[in-house]
């Protein structure tokens, strides 16, 4: 009704601006402590496993230097390092692929493994490990490779990355038809299924030997991971992150929903499938590499909205890069079991820890909505 | 107000195209226009094709043939981020963001302005900032949507579509699920935003009330796809409400400019009194089925007379007056005289036979009791 309301003084603006970024500075030391702490994991697993290596020894090992016992400059090099750093890659990778599914769906139970990419991934990695091996026992000659050759990892790489693509650009071209959220759960669900049940028949048919392979390959881990696959799979990954966070501004306005995401500019087809395709490359390539890794993808995200009290991506990306990492160090870490010579599947780990960590985080929330971003 | 068009189309035809079959045509042959400042309300029937009609409007569908017009660009022309400077639209849909404040919220309004990363510089925080004043929401800057109520978030999401700095805002039902006064409120603040920011506003709505009383004009559409463009008042005076929105059992009273079931009336009583009082006893009578003649007036205005059964006579009088500061309404009626002190007690007293030629009406107790 007046129009004194409208007008107001520039000074007001900048008091607000500046309040803004000093809050904005929050989360920035948040950002930063959340990378302190990844980099704490990355030196804890260095230190501990079956045998225990002080920290001083090993930054001297890691700055080239000699270890005052030659054998732990082997055990950091040759056995911890390598699966440290697979291990961070991994969780970050899963963390933010992840955290693209919940917001492209808009939904909170959506991840790598909800949406059946790692599914997808395991058929293809199926494919490759027991159809070789049915191919190979038919050809006459029993005998296994023994080692697997960089070009063996990359077609398993591949194979991975290929399966997981497919069925999201199916799921995809789903979605754009459905639009329910819960349809899509379902779709991931009976994929999930339906590669399971052509998995089983493909070990129906297969050696023993081989079903080993591939079963042990389900248990997931960071360990098999050689430096000469690191070669591989770092650049992968290292390329998905960095697609990923490239599409922060667009992940944003797809929270207000597809539509609104078109009026604001936005080309929602080819965000959709670059989404989509950092997302496949990062499932797809730690699922080759390290197996079905459940839970990081779903559970990472959460932790750092309801941390980092946001659903901006600008946040959210690098925050759930660090926490991916950390938390997937940490669960091999709790794996390795410290000081005994024993080790637990992976993907038990990261389940029987992750599980109550989201149901911790979701009954904490008032409403399901705030927990997550869509 | 200037004179140019900021947006206009051109035998414009809206639907969908189907597979196989013939394309779903919903209205054809629009020729309309937009002049900065104005708000215009779009009204229709459910299905009149009022959000196709919106969305073709904002790009989001494609129309069937003809041509749409920006800023005397063609609308196909624009590339995404132009048309996003140009044009935005407040939908209907819920929306979740999460855990965003009024001020985040805002800022992505800002998208079509900034860098890769969607950060603000100072111009954009500035703009953000005048967006949530102007839509008196200032003080929703660091509160979180999902706390908001939903009268807030409407306004947020309104300083959202300011954001964007376009010339042409489009409001699918912005007044859909908030309470009366916010619907007010917000009515009246879209029609300040259009004024103050020579921008062109159309929303959609099913409020007729708030449509006759805030839009400059209106756009109706009939469920056969005609429009009707003009002035509120032009489009009741030649008829067009009721060409739009014919249905059966309704229908529109030109004097109130708003819909009525069509019932035969059962009863004809006159009204003596003044003012409020007796406006809300004439609507109280109204409402239970009465014809209502007001003292010195004339008893066949033209709504009423079409209601009215010819055979039937006044039944009664009813007269509203203050008496020891209390309202008090009396009947009169076949002789007798009751009186009451509220209208609930009138109009049971009515609905249960008290007036007009039924003697075996069955009269509560009670009600004789309370006189």
């Amino acid at each position: 009704m007046s129009r004194e309301n409208v007008p107001f003084a520039a000074s007001d603006v900048r008091v607000q601006a500046s309040l803004t970024r000093r809050i904005a500075a929050g989360p920035g030391l948040l950002l930063a402590g959340l990378a302190l702490l990844a980099l704490a994991a990355f030196m804890l697993s260095l230190a501990v496993g079956s045998v225990r290596i002080p920290l001083d020894e090993i930054v001297a090992v890691l700055l080239g230097g000699d270890a005052s016992k030659p054998a732990w400059a082997t055990i950091v090099l040759k056995f911890r390092l390598p699966k440290a750093l697979t291990a961070m890659l991994a969780g970050a990778a899963l963390s933010v692929s992840g955290l693209q599914m919940q917001t492209l769906f808009r939904n909170p139970l959506a991840g790598p493994f909800v949406l059946g990419i790692s599914s997808g991934a395991s058929l293809g990695v199926a494919l490759t490990v027991l159809l070789a091996g049915v191919a190979v026992g038919l050809g006459g000659s029993t005998t296994l490779l023994a080692g697997i050759s960089l070009a063996g990892d990359t077609s398993l790489a591949l194979s991975a990355i290929v399966g997981s693509g497919l069925v999201l650009l199916l799921v995809m071209s789903v979605a754009r038809k459905v639009q329910s959220g819960m349809t899509l759960l379902i779709l991931g669900l009976m994929f999930g299924y339906t590669t399971s049940a052509l998995v089983s028949v493909l070990i129906y048919f297969s050696v023993v030997e081989r079903i080993q392979a591939y079963i042990s390959w389900t248990f997931g881990s960071f360990g098999g991971v050689t430096w000469r696959q690191l070669q591989v799979m770092a650049p992968a990954i290292l390329l998905g992150l960095a697609g990923g966070h490239l599409l922060m501004k667009p992940l944003n306005a797809l929270l207000l929903g597809e539509t609104y995401a078109l009026s604001l500019g936005l080309n929602v087809r080819r965000v959709r499938l670059g989404i989509i395709g950092s997302s496949a490359i990062l499932a797809g390539v730690v699922t080759a590499f390290c197996g079905p890794i459940g839970f990081l993808g779903i559970a990472v995200p959460h932790l750092c909205r309801s941390l980092l009290h946001t659903s901006d991506h600008r946040l959210l990306l690098p925050a759930v890069t660090f926490m991916g990492a950390t938390l997937a160090v940490g669960a091999d870490i709790v794996a390795g079991l410290p000081g005994s010579q024993l080790t637990l599947p992976l993907n038990a780990v990261t389940a029987l820890l992750g599980a109550p960590v989201v149901i911790w985080v979701i009954l904490r929330q008032r409403n399901l909505r705030q927990a997550f971003a869509g | 107000m200037t004179d140019a068009t900021v947006l206009r189309t051109e035998d414009l035809s809206i639907g969908y195209r189907r597979v196989r079959n013939a394309p779903v045509v919903v209205a054809s042959d629009l020729n309309f226009s937009l002049q900065p400042g104005e708000l215009v309300c779009l009204l229709g029937p459910n299905g009149a094709g009022k959000s196709t009609l919106m969305r073709t409007l904002a790009r989001l569908q494609p129309p069937l043939s003809g041509q749409i017009w920006l800023d005397e660009r063609r609308l196909d022309d624009l590339r995404p981020g132009q048309l996003a400077r140009r044009l935005s639209i407040v939908l209907t849909d819920r929306v979740d963001v999460g855990a965003m404040s009024g001020y985040g919220l805002v800022s992505l309004g800002r998208h079509p302005y900034t860098g890769w990363t969607g950060t603000l510089n100072e111009q954009d925080e500035r703009i953000v900032q005048w967006a949530l004043q102007a839509v008196r929401a200032k003080d929703m800057s660091d509160r979180l949507t999902v706390e908001m109520s939903d009268g807030e978030r409407q306004k947020v999401l309104i300083a959202r579509a300011l954001a964007q700095q376009p010339r042409v805002m489009l409001l699918d039902e912005p007044t859909a699920f908030l309470d009366l006064p916010r619907r007010v409120e917000v009515m009246d603040l879209l029609r300040q935003l259009a004024s103050e920011n020579s921008q062109a506003i159309l929303l959609s709505t099913h409020d007729l009330d708030l449509a006759l009383r805030n839009a400059d004009r209106l756009w109706l559409l009939s469920a056969d796809g005609e429009l009707f463009d003009g002035a509120p008042e032009d489009l009741i005076l030649n008829g067009a409400f009721e060409r739009v929105f014919s249905a059966e059992g309704v229908t529109f009273d030109r004097e109130r400019g708003s819909f009525h079931t069509r019932q035969e009336a059962c009863g004809r009583l006159r009204l003596e009194g003044d003012g409020v009082a007796a406006f809300w006893t004439r609507r109280a009578l109204e409402r239970i089925g009465y014809a209502v003649e007001k003292e010195g007036e004339n008893g066949n205005s033209a709504s009423y007379a079409s209601n009215l059964h010819p055979r039937q006579s006044v039944s009664g009088a009813v007269s509203v007056r203050m008496e020891d500061g209390r309202l008090l309404y009396r009947l009169d009626s076949g002789g007798r005289e009751d009186s009451f002190t509220s209208l609930n007690e009138l109009t049971t007293y009515l609905r249960r036979g008290g007036a007009g030629g039924d003697t075996d009406a069955k009269v509560d107790e009670d009600l004789y009791a309370r006189r």
